[in-house]
């Protein structure tokens, strides 16, 4: 699977070379003029001096070379596996794992199989790229937006902000969050104790969680029904809007819908929801949601390090729109938010989202630095313990890369799809 | 130009490969490896006392190093002839099974699937440890039976790992793991009250303990949950190579169980007794069968002593680590250490 990458480098290369007839046939024709008088070379040129079909040759001997090049290492591989009597295959998913992960999203235990540590890594990775990624992205856009603001001190603060967390390497800033703010939190003995039943230490937070009944499913189906109903309203009322110049109370009307419906249902479905509270019993608090520090730092680490970088970007973005622009929604007597709502945003966005989909990317690969702070992703888990108790690096490395690999093409085709409906339309 | 560079690109990828040829697996071998690079590429720990860590002239010692340095000396007569690489526990099987040491000597257990599955032979036991906990003594606890709720650090990619989950889950604990790559972050997220309990091998604990900033405030619990065996692994395939370290780690054993010491070594090359006059090389041609000089015994002692003795210079009751010898004295004095005769 190393091999993945720079295979893939090689053939767009190479189809570079073959759609531009680049430098290859360049070269060749110099090197035949060159050559000319040893060949002596007949009118009708031979093959051999035929630049598109030497072209061709070296193409297809290039890549022969590299297929080849590809077999023979991993012949050689296998080779040397098997006179290290190193077990190989992908048998072991199946094997119980045998450890511990002290926080998973799904049921977990030391009888699981190296498969579910594969999910539960995975999920853990997942949920700090989705959630990081919707900070940043707020965050960011906050900060770049203030670095424009005519307002000195709020434009100087994020300048100081994004110069800072933009130079520091991410894995000192993880250490610094983790480390550092660790060491000042209150013991469990000396947890704070936040209203709502909140508990604050050096364990990170928890909250109380939520108990609900088996018919508690009836009230998500109307809540979801109930969402899906108000997007259509949402669209009716703005069609009435561009054809009426009126605009219905289509806002009031879908908070009646939601919490009416939904909270009737709840009423006549008898569903009950009640919470289990924190209590601290022996080393720590017991019952409610565990959050723990190392998620907390690491988010808040990517968080701040991409959203610095966001900023930069929407910054440039915003800047990209030509200042007549904003002039022209002045004179419409725009205020300041609409302008920027309405005028200037959706055009900057266009050269915003395809760094910004950059961005999303380095996020979800750097959260596999969480090894350094204990936080159980993919990296840790997987690839890290995992791979140490079968050995079997190669198929383990293999599909961790596939799996980071999927992660970002998925990005990617998502933010390409949206950029594509936010294109500039000519008209 | 460009295209004679495309050809020299492809020359040396054939090249290159050709020449890498299957050499790992069918190639010389270590030892004639080793002979030609000059010196042993040794795995060690990142720094764990008394086993392999770097002293205040920051040379490594330990004794773990001294396996290192007792097969440097049978190999050049010099037991500075080791080079050393720091591994946490996720890459040292790694390290070792891709060539880029010859020998691991990094408090590693020798366990079954490690021993089958990994590509590695271990060798023999250096050091007979077992699992422990440590704990802060205001907590108050005596039995690690009491840890329910506990947050429990612990290193990544060890034997640790597993037989944590097996104690607590098998006495129905409930406890919650946090795991870190390297040991100086466990050390830290503990000594910073992330977690309640350090574990990992008793002789590790001691060791780490002293680097706390107030180590009296801090209790080993005298628990021992596992068997530790610690010893020194060669890459699998190699059995030449394996032999000489095999026999390098019973040359200590025999040497301490005859009498022979690093100050009386030059006395004993006169000894009457004929298993000192193998040991010594002065009788018999044991070196040859191994593929070194035949004094290589006199070399090791000479240098760097017998196994006791490298025991009491750094892990012993006179150190700062402080072990009793236990179950690694020999089994002359009642310990399990034991070697078959060279003869
Ligand atoms: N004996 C166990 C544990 C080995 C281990 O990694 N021990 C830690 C003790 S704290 C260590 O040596 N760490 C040193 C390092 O990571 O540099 C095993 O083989 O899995």
């Amino acid at each position: 699977m190393a091999s993945g990458v720079p295979l893939q480098k090689t053939k767009t290369a190479v189809k570079r070379i073959s759609s531009e007839e680049g430098w290859l046939n360049m070269a060749s024709e110099n090197e035949s003029s060159g050559s000319k008088a040893v060949s002596d070379a007949p009118a009708k040129a031979s093959l051999v001096n035929d630049p598109r079909v030497r072209a061709i040759f070296y193409q297809a001997l290039l890549l022969a070379g590299v297929v080849w090049f590809f077999i023979y290492i991993f012949g050689n591989l296998n080779a040397n596996r098997a006179s290290q009597n190193i077990r190989t295959g992908f048998d072991f998913f199946g094997n119980t794992s045998s450890f511990d992960i002290g926080f998973t999203l799904i049921d977990y235990d030391r009888s699981s199989t190296f498969l579910d540590v594969l999910i539960v890594g995975f999920l853990n990775t997942m949920l700090v790229a989705v959630i990081g990624i919707i900070l940043a992205t707020i965050l960011g856009f906050a900060l770049g937006i203030a670095r424009l603001s005519s307002n000195w001190i709020v434009a100087r603060l994020a300048t100081i902000l994004v110069e800072t967390f933009r130079n520091i390497p991410l894995l000192l800033q993880m250490f610094f969050w983790y480390f550092g703010v660790l060491k000042l939190m209150p013991g469990v003995k000396q947890s704070l104790e936040l209203p709502l039943f909140i508990v604050f230490n050096n364990r990170g937070i928890v909250t109380p969680a939520p108990i609900l009944s088996d018919n508690f499913n009836t009230v998500w189906i109307a809540l979801l029904i109930t969402i899906v109903a108000a997007f259509f309203v949402t669209r009716w009322a703005n069609a009435r809007q561009d054809a009426t110049g009126i605009r219905p109370p289509a806002a009031r009307i879908n908070a009646a819908m939601i919490i009416g419906v939904t909270g009737a249902v709840w009423l006549i479905s008898g569903a009950s929801l009640n919470w289990s509270i924190p209590v601290l019993i022996g080393f720590n608090y017991q019952n409610g949601i565990h959050i723990p520090p190392e998620f907390l730092a690491l988010l808040w680490a990517l968080t701040i390090y991409t959203a610095v970088f966001i900023a930069e970007i929407v910054r440039a973005g915003i800047l990209a729109v030509p200042t007549g622009q904003s002039e022209a929604a002045k004179s419409l007597g725009l205020k300041e938010g609409d302008r920027l709502r309405q005028v200037i945003i959706p055009q900057a966005l266009r050269v915003i989202v395809p760094p910004l989909t950059s961005q999303y990317l380095n996020l979800t690969k750097n959260s596999s630095l969480a090894v350094a702070i204990g936080y159980p992703e993919l990296v840790s888990v997987f690839m890290g313990t995992s791979l140490n108790q079968t050995g079997q690096a190669v198929e383990v490395v293999a599909v961790t890369m596939l799996i980071y690999l999927t992660l970002s093409l998925t990005t990617s085709a998502f933010m390409n799809w949206y950029n594509a409906r936010i294109a500039l339309t000519e008209r | 130009m460009q295209k004679k560079l495309l050809l020299a690109a492809l020359a040396a990828t054939f090249g290159m490969s050709a020449t890498a040829s299957y050499a790992a697996s069918h190639g010389a071998g270590t030892l004639q490896a080793v002979m030609d690079k000059g010196f042993v590429q040794c795995g060690v720990t990142g720094g764990v006392r008394g086993f392999s860590a770097p002293d205040e002239n920051n040379n490594w010692t330990g004794l773990e190093v001294d396996f290192c340095r007792a097969l440097a000396s049978a190999i050049f007569d010099d037991a500075d002839a080791v080079r050393y690489t720091p591994l946490t526990s996720t890459e040292r099987f790694a390290a070792l099974s891709s060539g880029e040491i010859d020998v691991l000597s990094r408090t590693t257990t020798w366990t079954m699937t490690r021993d089958t599955s990994l590509g590695i032979n271990f060798v023999g036991v250096m050091f007979y440890d077992g699992q422990g906990f440590m704990v802060r003594k205001s907590d108050g606890i005596t039995s690690a039976l009491e840890l329910g709720g506990a947050s429990v650090c612990i290193e990544a990619g060890t034997t640790t790992e597993l037989n944590a989950a097996d104690y607590f889950s098998s006495n129905n604990i409930d406890v919650n793991t946090v795991v870190f790559e390297e040991q100086d972050e466990v050390l830290k997220a503990y000594e910073d009250g992330r977690c309640d309990v350090y574990t990992t091998d008793s002789s590790a604990l001691a060791a780490e303990r002293l680097n706390l900033e107030d180590p009296d405030a801090h209790l080993i619990l005298s628990q021992i949950i596992s068997k530790e065996p610690l010893g020194p692994s060669v890459r699998q395939g190699d059995d030449a190579w394996f032999n000489l370290n095999r026999w390098v780690y019973f040359l200590l054993l025999n040497a301490e169980e005859l009498g022979v010491t690093q100050a009386n070594v030059d006395d004993m090359l006169a000894s009457d007794n004929p298993a000192i006059k193998r040991l010594l090389g002065v009788e018999g041609t044991y070196g040859d069968l191994i593929g070194v000089s035949n004094d290589w015994g006199y070399r090791i002692i000479k240098a760097l002593g017998n196994y006791g003795e490298m025991y009491e210079r750094h892990v012993g009751p006179n150190t700062e680590i402080g072990i009793a010898r236990g179950v690694n004295a020999l089994w002359t004095d009642g310990g399990i250490q034991y070697a078959p005769p060279i003869r």
